[in-house]
């Protein structure tokens, strides 16, 4: 129990990763609204977002932008300890824009089918093509 | 189909939670992802580059190729859209609305009647037209060349303080749409085309791609901007500073554009007329 409470206290940025994970899923899977599908997505992929930017994290260092605006001067030797890893922060700057870019496709697609269809719920849809 | 759901999220959560003791702590200095890479490009990064935001100097030098294939994702994204969307046959509908320009007066135009098309006094205009406020008008009007000149200011000021193409690109896509939503689609149309929105998106790829190209026809890799410094008339340092501002251009065009052709297919279901 106590170890279950401590790995909560050290690691609660992977809990929240998990629950928004879990529900992201969950819409994605069972709601029959295709717009809340496309909601479910966006979720999932903000837990993504927050599992590497958290990863990033470092306790007692700042964000990766040099102190001395002349990052090239040699007696000012920058330590890698002082910033926070930019890695993950690059990764989820293009993923933040190209979810956008999905997102207006997903759009796209449902205005499609709301067009051919009439209806956005998946069993109403289902049932039409079953008809012809 | 619910249980069924509730099930597989149920497991893929506890094989998330099994794994769980494995992550590093929070915050912690010494985890696995800060200790291979990340040293090298913050300890080495200005000094390449001369670029003190670490995060500018991975994205458009260190992971340029990458970056590269990012931007021609939102520009097929962006290319999708318009294909799916875009209708260029008008409905013919039973009843037609026109307005009088200069009086404000509506016409009704039943089917068969005759329409002012081509004049100049009258303008078409959709079932669900609603007169905007004077006030949210005149707002966003004043708003908008500021949040266009800090879009532009984040673009250029990307080396020093957060920010780069991607970033000022969507602010400077968000003004266009804001004045889009503030007055409608039609007076966008008059000030920024469809066609230049499509032909800015493949300018943006291009800047990109090509800097690229020019580096490799200089004798370097692809996107390795040291080998423009004979052509910028600077060191090798200051020529990938110079590449990365160039290609944070590009992305910054591509990502506006690309922003506000999503906009114009969503907003009016690709027909293009008034719009939300």
């Amino acid at each position: 129990m106590e170890a279950i409470l401590s790995s909560f206290l050290t690691k609660y940025n992977y809990w929240v990763f998990i629950g928004l994970v879990m529900i992201g899923l969950y819409a994605l899977i069972a709601k029959r609204n295709l717009v809340k599908k496309i909601i479910g997505m966006n979720i999932a992929q903000t837990a993504v977002i927050l599992f590497y930017v958290s990863i990033g994290a470092k306790q007692g260092s700042t964000i990766p932008i040099l102190d001395s605006s002349h990052g090239h001067d040699a007696h000012h030797a920058v330590q890698a300890i002082d910033y926070i890893n930019p890695l993950p922060h690059v990764l989820m700057l293009t993923a933040i824009v190209v979810s956008v870019a999905t997102l207006g496709v997903a759009l796209a697609l449902a205005i499609k089918v709301y067009q051919q269809y009439g209806t956005l719920e998946e069993d109403e849809i289902q049932a039409q093509i079953d008809k012809t | 189909m619910r249980a069924l759901a509730l099930i597989t999220v149920l497991m893929v959560g506890g094989l998330l939670f099994y794994g769980l003791p494995d992550f590093p702590d929070w915050g912690d200095p010494v985890s696995p992802a800060s200790t291979h890479l990340s040293p090298f490009y913050i300890e080495q990064g200005a000094a390449d580059t001369h670029a003190p935001n670490v995060v500018t100097a991975v994205l458009a030098y260190y992971r340029g190729y990458d970056t590269m294939f990012e931007a021609a994702v939102i520009f097929s994204a962006g290319l999708a859209c318009f294909f799916l969307l875009r209708t260029f046959q008008q409905k013919s509908e039973e009843t037609r609305l026109y307005r009088h320009i200069p009086t404000g007066v509506t016409l009704r135009i039943e089917e068969g009647g005759k329409t002012p098309a081509g004049s100049e006094e009258f303008e078409p205009i959709d079932s669900h037209w609603v007169p905007y406020d004077m006030i949210i008008n005149m707002t966003c009007r004043l708003i908008v060349p500021f949040v266009q000149l800090f879009a532009l200011y984040v673009i250029a000021h990307g080396h020093y303080s957060p920010g780069g193409g991607f970033q000022g690109g969507v602010l400077f896509g968000a003004a266009i749409i804001l004045f889009a939503i503030s007055h409608d689609l039609r007076s966008v149309f008059r000030r920024l085309q469809e066609k230049a929105v499509m032909f800015l998106s493949a300018v943006g790829v291009l800047i990109y791609a090509g800097t690229g190209v020019v580096c490799l026809v200089l004798g370097g890799n692809f996107l390795d901007y040291s080998f423009l410094a004979g052509m910028l008339g600077v060191d090798a340092v200051m020529a990938r500073s110079h590449g990365i501002l160039i290609i944070e251009i590009g992305v910054g065009l591509a990502v506006m554009a690309v922003m506000v052709m999503l906009y114009y297919n969503l907003s009016s279901a690709g027909r293009h007329d008034e719009g939300l």
